[in-house]
Parts: C-alpha cells; structure tokens; sequence
C-alpha cells in the first residue's frame, strides 16, 4: 500500500511542481498587483503542498516519529520566513522569495531522503542563515560605503583564498574547506560574494583601460589561486561572473572577446598541465572506460537520471546513494531519479526565474555599483546551474559544484541565502531610487509651474548617488 | 548578452529532454547499470518468446514461492535470449528495462497492488521462428561455428546459433567450467561476436569492386594455370587445381582463387576501401539489441603485391562475422539495399497490447539494382555449376558463395568452412550464413549444413534430421 501511495506522489509532486513553474512565469503577464498578490499566495501553498506530500512519502518509508516533528518545525520556518520578509521588506520581491523557498523546501526534501541526520544540520545552518540574512537588505539599503571597500574586499578574498590553498583539507581531488575546531568552511563560496563586490566597487568607479587591467589582474589572482588549489568549478564561476561585469561596464564586447579567448588559450594549457583536468574530460568523453574507478560517479549519475525517466521513481524507490557524495555535487541525478525529468526541467526553469529576477533588479538601477553587483550574481548562479546540472547529465566534463541552495553544505546553502538577500536590498535600493526620481519630477514640475521666471537658476535635481 | 544566459538554462533543459528521449535507453541498458534490479522487488520479470508464440524464458514460482526463470528450450536459444546470474547477456541484458517494466493499465497494478501480487513486466517477441532455430541448431551438430538465417526483404532475424552453446538455466553451478580458458569461450555469440576471415565468400565485394572499376567486366577472361605468383608471393588454387579459360563469372562459381588475385592486383586500392567501408567494415552496424563486433578490412594504398592478392580471396587481414555476412548478402537479395537486422519484433504487455514494434528498415543502399542483378546471377551459376552444386535442387532455387578461410594464429591453424547465400531466387526469401569452424572447405561442411536447414525448412520436415532435443535439458514447462 505504501508503495502505491508513493506511486501516486510521484504524479502529485510533478504535478504541483508544474502548476508553480507556469505561476512563476505567469506573474510577468498580470498587470495587477492584486492578481500578482493573489498568485504569490497560492505559490506558497505549492510550496507547502509539494513539501507535505513528499513528507508523507518520507514518512511511509522512513517509519521515523520524529519526521512528524522535523515536517512542522520546516512548515514553521517556511512560513516565518514568509511573514517576517513581506512585512519587513514590503518592496522585497515576493516571486523571488517563494523561488528561494521552494528551492529549499526541495531541498530539506531531498536531504531527508538520502540523509536523515545531514539533514537535521541543515536545517539548522538554514535557520541560523536565514536569521543573519534577514538583516542583508537593510545593510544593502542603508549602509551606502559599502561601495567603497574595493582593496578591503581584495585583501579578505585572495587571502582567504590563499589561506585554503595552503592549509586547506584536500577532499575528493579538490582543497575546499578549512576546519576551525568542530566547524568546516569552504571560504570559496563566501569569496563569490566578495569578489562580485570587490569588482563592482572597482567599475563603479571607473571603467578606462587602466581600471580594467587593474580589475583584471584581481580577478586573475582569484581564479589563479583557485586553479591551483585545483577547484575548476570555482574557477570557471569566477572567471565567467567576471568578464559578465567587466561587459557591464565597460559595454565594450572586444574585452569580453578578448577574455573568452584568453579562456580558451587557458583552458588548452590546464589540460596539458593538470593531470586532474585530463581526468574529468576523459571521463566525460567515456566514463564506462574507467567505470571501476573515476568514471563510476558520472556512470552512475547518467544510471539515476535514466531509471528516473519522465516522472521519477517515487521517493526510496530508486538508489540515489549509489553515486558517490550525491548529496554535494550530484543533487540534480538523484532529484531526476526519484522525482523525474519533468520536476527537474520545471527546477531548472525556477532557476531561470530567479535569473530573470536578478536580471530584472540591475537593470532598472541607476547606480552603477549595485548593477553591476546584480548583474555579476545573475551571472554567478546561471554558471553554477549550468556546471552542476550539465555535469551530472554529462552534457559538459563534471566540475563538482554544488546545487543552490538544494545541495548539502553549509557553506554554500549560507553564501547563496546571502546571495538572494542581497538581491531583495536591491530592490529596496530599486524602490528608493524610483521614489527619489519620482520625487525630482514633481519638485521639477513645480519649478515649471510656480518658478520665478528670471532665469535664474533654482536647485534642480536632488544630486543622483 | 542576457540571451546567452537565457539561453544555457533552455540547453540544460533541451538536453535532458534530449537524453531521455534519446540516451535513455542505451543508459538503462548499460552492462553495468544495476538500478533494474531495484525494481525486481514489485514486477515479475516479463517473458520472452519466439515469434511463433513459444516461450522461451519466463519467471515462475515453486511451491515455495522461490522464484526461479526458466529456459524451455536451454541450449537451443542460448546466445540469443541469453542469461542473467553471474551478469547479464542476449535479450535478457538488451532488454532488461523493458522486461522489468510494466505497460498494464494504472488500475490493473492497483489490482495487483491491492492483492499482493506482483505486476506482471511486459513480455518479448522476438523475430526467432523456433522451428527453423532447432533445424539450424540440430545442422550445426557437434561442430562449432554459427548459423544466420534472415528474411531477406525485412531483415527479421529467423534463426541465430552459436556453438559452442550454454545451458542458460545452469549458468550459475557451471560458471567457472564455462569461463575457463580451454573452454572454448561458449559465452561468447559467434554469430555476432565472432570475426573470421571471410575466405573466398568476400569475392562477392571483390567482383563488386572489378565490376565498378571495369565497365567492360563482362569481356575479363583469365587462364588459371593453378596458381599466381608475382614478385615473391605466390597463391594456388584450392587444392591446386588448375581452371583454365575462365570469364568473372565461372571465376566466381568455381571460386578461382588466381583468377581473383589476378583482378585484386588490378584494383584500385582506395576505391576498394572505400567500398568495403560502405558496406560497413570498420565501422558500427545497425545492429541493435546483439552486442557485436566491427568487422576490419586492412587494405592500404601502399599494400604489398601478396597482400593485395590475399585481400582480395578473403585472406589477409580482412575478418568479418556471419551477420556481417548475411547482411551483405541481404543486400545482394534485396536489390541493393542493406536491411538493418533486428530481433526483438515487439513488446507487449501481460495483457496483450502492444507497447513497441519494431518497422523493417533499409540501413542503406549500397549498391545498384542492376550490380545486384548480376551478382544473383553470379551466385545462381554457384549453385548451378560452381562450388555449390549441392544445393541445386527441383523444389527451391538458392543462389550463395563458399569459402574455405584459412587461419594462423600462430598457435593454431586450419581451414574455416563458409557458405552465404539466398533462396527463392526471383523473389528472394531467406538469407542464410554458415560457418563453421574448422570445417574445411565451404562445399565439405558449410553446404551441407545450409543444406539440411534448408531442406527442413522447404520440406516442411519436421526435426527430421539429427537427435531429438527438443526439451534439451529435462525443463518440462
């Protein structure tokens, strides 16, 4: 009987997950903003349908009282954190909140199954990141010289950088983390943030040709260090993310060419020079070659999504845990395996609806620094998704980077959170902008209209930041 | 700009599309893929079954409730449908997901669900008939080689044997006496898997290539002394025997070795690779659900006078295997179109209803109708005058090719007997390819065989030859 409830949650789940895609793009149709109003509110109950009948699942299999307990204290963090940014931030984007929670709620669904007590630590790093994140947008709102960090952020980020490179633990091929007593951070995923406003800061201020070989060195330095501790993932997200911000500023497509080439002549090199990245493309090109041993994680991954097929297996009914570390870097096979092909496309279109979300923020800003740092974080997930997914799939030679804010570990779930508030700031910083537009036109207006007509000059405009 | 990012987010979703419409099935069928037996647990194994309705393997239940898959016909089929302890083969690894998978209604595995019975996996038909798989089978007899026998116009696998044979019910008690090293590898499909010079049965693509270089092929005449020798290298004729004047086409029936060396010294290299390749040596085949091997053909420009002589009788380096062959000859049959091979004629629910059929499909056409014409007419003499006089009877026309391959592996050396041919030759009905190995010369043990199936077949005889072994291994179903 289990089995046949699960057989019919596998459709339920495909099907809510639909419904919430074709939502999400809908809102871009409606005009009002009470049908918009109205539309968010009945995401959320997607997000909580999707989220209990997974649970449901999870309980016929898993037999475990406390899950009842877990189920609701996640129903409660979903809906405080519902609540607290609405009425907090009301100009907050309410699509891109339900995308953030839909995606973890995915998440603690996903991790329950393949690890019960992985999933109890995330859930709490989850909480005690959202509680730090909460205050992100008011920081982003009010504190304006964060503009003006550039070599503070420089320093933090290639030192931290540096510092994993040479006291960093080495886990499967890759020096990522580094313990501080019980607690083990990946440093990289908090530098992603810093590196997009070190740059940011740098082209807000200027964008001539000695600003941008001066951008370009700190970037190289970035993506150097990262090479050399041998995390390709990281490297190819740093360099893209900034030869997408250097585009922004510049708007000159002959330095992005320039750096695609450069990319290029480099990616030939480290295929020379590194052994490891020789590996990753021989395996991509045949991993049943060497099934016995590098190329048995992307096989296996390539396994899960196609006994997934269009509708998954059903939650338990299929062996995510047969890939190696599944839970970090192969999140997207076991998501295709149990919950199939549909859910999966109808994810990557979430993601896409949160780039168009972050896409949509910079754009309308005038102040160049916080554009560019919209633009360069758009940039940053878009590469992400594409690596992990298209790695997985064995589209593109598997890069080991993780799913945000589905995957397992703290860091990455913690600097993504971080990622989407600063997002949501943006779009107070958007709100404050148009009001103070708003604002200059009427003053203006009333210059025309009430004026002293001898020419002399009046205020005029408020001074643009 | 913003295109390029919209657009790697529709990739991503293209491709996944794009792998579960078109990788997914290769993936779910990998050797090493082990998620099909996850789903054991809730479906029993479907069956697999002749195209005449005959089951061949099928799951069961003792009293028990032991569940157990048995073979009815054992040795007969084994290469074909194949085993699945100690690892997976044949059918039953090609079309592991489709057996452990289940097409019966949503409210019929509730049903099932409901009472605690498994759902029933959907069964395979294959295009195996098994009267005419028992003739080959019984034919082959105690040699060790393979038989092919296809539907000419469709290329339905009729008949597929390999020896030597296994006892795909006993696999796991005999593996290690069947993996030794003397064992003489009876794991292994000969018919698919196994490459052999083509001996003088490759003349066909050799008078092919003559015919395509020399419009006036028809005026090549040859006095065949016995032998040929240039330079260094010398070849005889099969047991020296001298032919005297000959034309292309007594060369072809009598098999003149000489006479062929003599018009492979001739060729033009590159155009004869170029031929071999399109017929598909060095290359994949549409063989789908048999795993097989790539058939080579070694010529360069820059070859040696003995290698150019050696390539063109099937000697050399040239090996092939008897599907290869067969489909070849198909093409020979069919006026020039290579039919893609295939076994699995459909699947279809416990229930009857059909979930896959598979279309005859013209792989592609690799010669002319009229080339096609006069290699029948070619293959016809053969059997009316040539090599293969055996096969000329009063009730079926059959037109074929010999060969006797000659090895040295260094360890071992001997003759390998051919015969690949057709019948019904107006309106072409089976295609069939014998070898056997160590048979000698094609007329001494190939023809024969071809012969018996044959008969059988035309005859409407019953398992007349040979000893009865219907239920080879005692499993009354």
């Amino acid at each position: 009987m289990a089995n046949l409830i699960i057989e019919v949650s596998k459709y339920l789940l495909t099907i809510c997950m639909v419904i919430y895609t074709v939502q999400s793009f809908a809102v871009f149709w409606k005009k009002s903003e009470s049908a918009q109003e109205f539309l968010y509110l009945r995401q959320v109950l997607m997000i909580l349908l999707i989220h209990f009948i997974a649970f449901m699942a999870l309980y016929l299999k898993m037999a475990e009282q406390q899950l009842m307990f877990f189920w609701a204290s996640q129903v409660l963090y979903l809906l405080t954190v519902q609540v607290m940014v609405r009425n907090l931030y009301p100009e907050a984007s309410k699509l891109l909140l339900n995308n953030m929670c839909l995606l973890i709620a995915i998440g603690f669904i996903m991790i329950t199954r393949l690890s019960y007590d992985q999933s109890i630590k995330q859930f709490q790093i989850i909480v005690v990141s959202s509680v730090l994140a909460l205050f992100v947008p008011l920081i982003i709102r009010k504190w304006k010289f964060l503009q003006k960090g550039t070599w503070l952020y420089a320093i933090v980020g290639i030192g931290l950088l540096a510092a994993v490179a040479v006291l960093g633990q080495s886990s499967y091929g890759a020096k990522l983390s580094i313990s501080i007593g019980p607690i083990s951070i990946q440093p990289s995923e908090f530098v992603k943030i810093i590196f997009v406003f070190c740059i940011a800061s740098m082209f807000a201020k200027a964008s001539d040709f000695k600003q941008v070989v001066i951008a370009t060195v700190l970037a190289a330095v970035h993506v150097l260090i990262l090479v050399v501790s041998t995390d390709l993932g990281g490297a190819l997200i740093f360099f893209s993310t900034y030869l997408m911000m250097l585009y922004a500023a510049t708007r000159k497509p002959a330095y992005t060419m320039a750096g695609i080439a450069a990319g290029c002549v480099a990616a030939v090199f480290a295929y020379f020079l590194f052994s490891h990245v020789r590996v990753r493309v021989e395996i991509w090109r045949d991993p049943f070659a060497s099934y016995e041993g590098s190329g048995y994680q992307i096989a296996q991954s390539l396994f899960a999504i196609g006994a997934g097929g269009w509708f998954g297996t059903g939650l338990f009914q299929g062996s995510p845990r047969m890939i190696p570390i599944v839970e970090q870097d192969f999140m997207f096979s076991a998501i295709a395996e149990e919950m199939g092909s549909i859910f999966c496309i109808c994810l990557i279109l979430i993601y896409l609806n949160c780039f168009m979300l972050f896409l949509n923020v910079a754009m309308g800003l005038r102040n160049k620094f916080y554009r560019i740092i919209g633009l360069g974080f758009g940039c940053m997930l878009t590469v992400q998704i594409f690596l992990t997914i298209g790695g997985a799939m064995k589209m593109i030679p598997s890069t080991g980077v993780t799913l945000p804010l589905i995957s397992y570990g703290g860091s990455s779930v913690m600097s993504t959170l971080l990622m989407f508030f600063i997002i949501q700031g943006l779009y107070l910083i958007k709100e404050d902008e148009d009001e103070e537009i708003e604002r200059a036109r009427i003053y203006e207006q009333y210059q025309r209209e009430y004026g002293n007509d001898s020419g002399q000059k009046q205020y005029g405009y408020p001074p643009a930041n | 700009m913003t295109w390029v990012f919209i657009s790697m987010f529709l990739i991503l979703c293209g491709y996944l599309v794009y792998f579960n419409v078109f990788k997914a099935e290769e993936i779910n069928t990998n050797v090493y893929n082990t998620k099909q037996n996850d789903r054991k647990g809730d479906i029993q194994r479907g069956q697999i079954l002749s195209a005449d309705g005959e089951i061949l393997a099928a799951t069961t239940y003792d009293a028990e409730g032991t569940e157990q898959r048995v073979y009815p016909y054992g040795r007969i089929f084994s290469h074909v449908v194949g085993y699945y302890v100690n690892g997976k083969s044949g059918i039953e690894a090609k079309c592991d997901y489709d057996l452990t998978d289940s097409h019966i209604s949503f409210l019929d595995q509730l049903e099932a669900a409901a009472k605690g019975q498994k759902v029933p996996g959907d069964n395979v038909y294959l295009t195996l008939d098994t009267n005419l798989q028992q003739a080959a089978y019984n034919a082959l007899g105690a040699y060790n080689g393979a038989v092919v026998i296809m539907e000419a116009s469709t290329g339905k696998i009729l008949a597929m044997v390999s020896k030597p044979d296994f006892d795909p019910g006993s696999i796991a008690e005999n593996w290690e006496i069947l993996t030794a090293d003397d064992a003489g590898s009876p794991l292994l499909n000969r018919a698919t898997q196994g490459l052999y010079p083509p001996g003088s049965t490759f003349k066909i693509l050799t008078t092919l290539a003559f015919m395509r270089q020399n419009p006036g092929y028809q005026d090549y005449v040859y006095d065949c002394v016995g032998y040929i020798s240039k330079e260094d290298a010398t070849i005889t004729c099969y047991n020296g025997e001298a032919h005297g004047w000959e034309d292309l086409k007594s060369s072809f029936a009598h098999s003149c070795n000489s006479s062929f060396c003599n018009i492979g010294l001739e060729l033009d290299n590159q155009n004869f690779i170029a031929l071999c390749n399109d017929f598909g040596f060095n290359n994949s085949l549409p063989i789908s659900y048999l795993e097989y091997s790539r058939s080579q053909f070694n010529l360069k420009s820059n070859s040696s006078y003995g290698e150019e002589m050696a390539t063109a009788i099937g000697q050399g380096e040239t090996l092939v295997s008897p599907m290869h062959m067969a489909m070849i000859v198909s093409a020979v049959a069919n006026g020039g179109n290579m039919m893609a091979p295939y076994v699995i004629d459909h699947i279809q629910t416990a229930q009857g209803e059909a979930v896959k059929e598979t279309t005859p499909n013209i792989y592609k056409q690799v010669m002319s109708a009229d080339e096609a014409g006069v290699l029948t007419e070619y293959m016809r003499e053969t059997v009316l005058s040539g090599t293969a006089k055996m096969l000329y009877n009063d009730t079926y026309s059959c037109a074929g090719k010999t060969g006797s391959a000659e090895y040295d592996n260094g360890q071992w050396q001997g003759t390998h007997s051919w015969f690949v041919g057709f019948t019904n030759v107006d309106n072409p009905d089976l295609v069939i390819s014998v070898l056997v190995e160590d048979g000698g010369s094609g007329s001494s043990a190939a023809v024969p065989i071809a012969k018996q199936i044959l008969d059988s077949y035309y005859y409407n005889y019953d398992n007349y030859y040979g000893q009865s072994t219907y239920y080879s291994d005692g499993y009354g179903y």
